[in-house]
């Protein structure tokens, strides 16, 4: 760490801070740490987003969330900004990311829209898995070399009113957006190494896809798995209504399977609230990480299309026209940025999944303690009328 | 689930030691397959005269022939159950199939179960028919029809399953017929969840395969991510392939309950056979009340009671001195007989009420027990299961972090 902060969390202007969140200064410090490792870099830009607040306006309800800024960069005006967003607000700056920095890869962003009904989108659970995901969107875009730099960044995180700086940047970034649509060129030959992307996200979206069916397919039965449950537990407790001995064990038996009918509805909702949509959050992203690469070979078919005129007109002994050099400087810049960007994809996607499979792993192991809590502990239950009676005999 | 040390298996260890397949003509001269049990037994003490061999082979029909026996011949007594003819509340990967070797397996264990029970029984084990049902291979069928039981099980069948009223049975008894019914029909709907939960069960680790073969697929297009992603597969293979030992296990404990469905029949059958008993008893005292109104009216000459002679000398005209006083004396010996029969059928009644109950108060201790233990090892058998999970689900972690 280059420099030592001031904790406190007021803002120069005089914007009174919302100090009634739960969020101490220790706690933010911990959540200011990145999942990545960054082996010694020196970071001078530090984004959190946290305390979700629900709005309930005439027109809609929706949640905000605080997104806490720190930071030693010049580009910054103050070394400190608190504001609150919405989803909306970072689907946006995604967009203007993607459209502004085409030859990079841009981190996801969790699925915009969920189905009403099926998922409570005001749950405490749904909340904080969709803040987490937002959280790690900022932080890896706070790490990028080059989008940590790009003003639409900048604005999200300091613009106390996004929606002014919306519109004025739409308009100025028309035109340079519009530089980058080429079209209509053909690719001689893609680089085995942009070649090996390509299908390497082509296998890697199957086999996602693969796995997202399976997990429906556990869920499903698992399901139909607790309806029986379900029913089963009750006929124990039917029974030991007319017995007498068995009483206190048959009543057990219906309250340990009724434990575990809990333990496993927490289960498949897990799966489904939490494992699910990363998943799908994937495919998304790959569907855009192959655009990119689409754009790539675009702009280099135009370099290859325009050289292969210039070319044909070497005779006239006329210099390379500074237009295809420029297309030559995209394609260098592109693949560079791409190559770049493909290595740190790597390592995220590698920690992403690891942290999702481990968390299934320990949904799963969580589900089988409590079971196994319940079944333990009904044992002496069953057990006890056979120990009063070895006392007795 | 049997106590050693009572009865006949204090002086004899009996086992059904094997099954085995046989073919061959039938009673209608047609040619077919079934199986036989070898039934093992060892002497200690040497009480009947005949000579005792070692081992013989019985099929099914000859357990029901003996258990039909000891129906009619000890009416007071709750008869152990056979296992069941047919597989039933099977789930869908468990066969129905009388020839599957599980399901031979299954009821080998069973025969031996109920042999052991009539072995225990303090009224049913020093039976001589049981006795040669064990050690007599041939000619025990014919021994068996020459006691005549037939006829008794016709009877006994016919009287179970008619319907009459009965005015006053005893109170327990009612309770007790409730009792098996309200358990005949918790146990069938329990076994029946039961076995679809264990379908239901078996899909959910089943697709967990698939991970296996998914994530070997991917491990493939990966380098750093591969080891461990394949490793992790394996060990969700190996979670699928769990799921066959934890279900077989659990049809042990479903044979336990089953075996209480159908000694929930044998409870009833008693309490029937009781409310026979009293039945008989108030047809006769009704008759003896009855016999006796006739000759008071005949003494006093009032007609009270309906009767067809009394009818026809009124229309045809009275009787002499001497009609009438035959058609007395023979009142006075029905009577006579008829109170005879009040008294044999009511200590009938008594004696049965008394052996009844004593046999009743046995099986309640014994099904207290027994269920209890079978609940203790079904618990036993969900903590084993629950700590397989989380064994095979750490070791898939570990992998992942490995990733």
């Amino acid at each position: 760490m280059s420099k030592i902060f001031n904790w406190d969390l007021i803002l120069p202007n005089g914007t009174p801070v919302d100090t009634s969140s739960p969020a101490s200064s220790s706690s933010l410090l911990n959540r200011l740490q990145l999942d990545d490792d960054l082996d010694g870099e020196t970071r001078d830009l530090f984004v959190t987003v946290d305390d979700p607040k629900k709005h309930v306006s005439t027109m809609e309800t929706y949640i905000t969330y605080r997104v806490c800024t720190k930071t030693t960069r010049t580009e910054f005006d103050l070394p400190e900004y608190t504001v609150r967003r919405r989803y909306q607000d970072f689907d946006w700056l995604r967009n203007k990311l993607e459209e502004s920095q085409p030859t990079h890869l841009i981190p996801p962003l969790p699925e915009k829209f969920v189905m009403k009904g099926v998922v409570d989108r005001f749950s405490e659970e749904f909340v904080e898995t969709r803040r987490k995901a937002l959280d790690k969107f900022l932080k890896r875009v706070a790490d990028h070399p080059v989008l940590s730099f790009n003003e639409h960044f900048n604005a999200f995180l300091s613009a106390k009113d996004l929606n002014k700086r919306q519109g004025l940047a739409l308009l100025t970034k028309m035109g340079e957006s519009v530089k980058y649509v080429t079209g209509g060129y053909k690719l001689r030959a893609r680089p085995v190494e942009f070649a090996a992307m390509g299908d390497y996200l082509d296998l890697f979206t199957q086999k996602l896809g693969t796995i997202d069916r399976i997990a429906q397919r556990i869920i499903k039965e698992q399901s139909e798995f607790l309806m029986e449950l379900r029913e089963y537990g009750p006929v124990y407790s039917s029974w030991s209504s007319f017995e007498e001995d068995l009483h206190d064990p048959l009543e057990g038996v219906s309250g340990c399977v009724s434990n575990c009918s809990s333990a496993l509805e927490e289960l498949t909702e897990d799966m489904s609230e939490d494992f699910l949509p990363v998943l799908r959050e994937y495919v998304l992203y790959i569907e855009s990480m192959k655009n990119v690469l689409k754009k790539r070979d675009q702009v280099q078919a135009e370099y290859e299309t325009k050289l292969e005129a210039v070319v044909f007109r070497e005779d006239k002994k006329t210099p390379v026209p500074t237009d295809v050099e420029k297309c030559q400087d995209r394609v260098e810049c592109f693949n560079a940025d791409l190559k770049a960007d493909w290595d740190r994809w790597e390592n995220n996607k590698r920690q992403d999944f690891r942290q999702l499979l481990t968390g299934m792993a320990d949904k799963n192991i969580q589900y089988y303690e409590k079971c196994l809590a319940a079944w333990e502990s009904l044992i002496p239950v069953l057990q006890d009328k056979q120990e009063a009676e070895g006392e007795t005999s | 689930m049997v106590e050693k040390g009572t009865s006949l298996l204090k002086m004899m260890e009996i086992s059904v030691a094997e099954a085995e397949k046989r073919t061959g003509k039938n009673a209608v001269n047609m040619q077919e397959t079934y199986t036989v049990y070898l039934i093992e037994t060892s002497v200690e003490h040497i009480i009947w005269t005949n000579p005792v061999p070692d081992s013989l082979w019985r099929r099914y029909s000859e357990f029901e022939l003996l258990r039909n026996y000891l129906l009619v011949t000890y009416p007071f007594s709750v008869v152990p159950p056979l296992p069941e003819k047919r597989a039933e509340f099977v789930w869908h990967k468990l066969s129905a199939d009388n020839m599957d070797p599980d399901f031979v397996e299954r009821r080998r264990v069973g025969l031996e179960n109920f042999l052991l029970r009539v072995a225990s029984h303090p009224d049913l084990s020093s039976d001589k028919i049981f006795y040669s049902f064990l050690t007599e291979e041939n000619g025990w069928k014919e021994t068996v029809f020459e006691t005549g039981f037939q006829a008794k099980a016709d009877s006994r069948l016919k009287a179970l399953n008619a319907t009459f009223r009965v005015k006053n049975p005893d109170k327990r008894f009612a309770e007790m017929k409730h009792y098996g019914d309200e358990l005949q029909s918790v146990i069938s709907q329990l076994l029946r969840v039961r076995a679809r939960a264990a379908d239901r069960l078996y899909g959910v680790y089943k697709v967990h395969g698939n991970y296996g073969r998914v994530f070997s697929e991917w491990s493939a297009i990966e380098k750093e991510m591969g080891d461990g992603l394949q490793s992790a597969g394996h060990h969700m293979d190996a979670y699928a392939a769990s799921v066959d030992d934890i279900l077989e296990e659990e049809e042990h404990y479903a044979d336990q309950l089953k075996e209480y469905l159908f000694y929930a029949d044998a409870l009833r059958a008693v309490c029937r056979k009781h409310e026979l008993t009293q039945y008989e008893l108030e047809m006769a005292a009704q008759d003896l009340t009855s016999k006796k109104q006739q000759r008071e009216e005949l003494a006093t000459g009032t007609i009270r009671t309906f009767s067809l002679k009394g009818m026809t000398s009124k229309l045809f005209g009275q009787e002499t001195p001497e009609q009438r006083e035959a058609k007395v004396k023979m009142l006075e010996t029905q009577i006579e007989e008829g109170e005879e029969l009040v008294k044999e059928r009511n200590t009938e009644c008594e004696e049965f009420v008394k052996s009844a109950w004593v046999d009743i108060e046995r099986f309640k201790e014994q099904k207290d027990h027994d269920l209890r233990e079978a609940l203790i090892s079904y618990a036993i058998m969900q903590i084993s299961m629950c700590k397989k999970g989380i064994q095979v689900w750490n070791n898939a972690k570990e992998c992942f972090s490995k990733m």
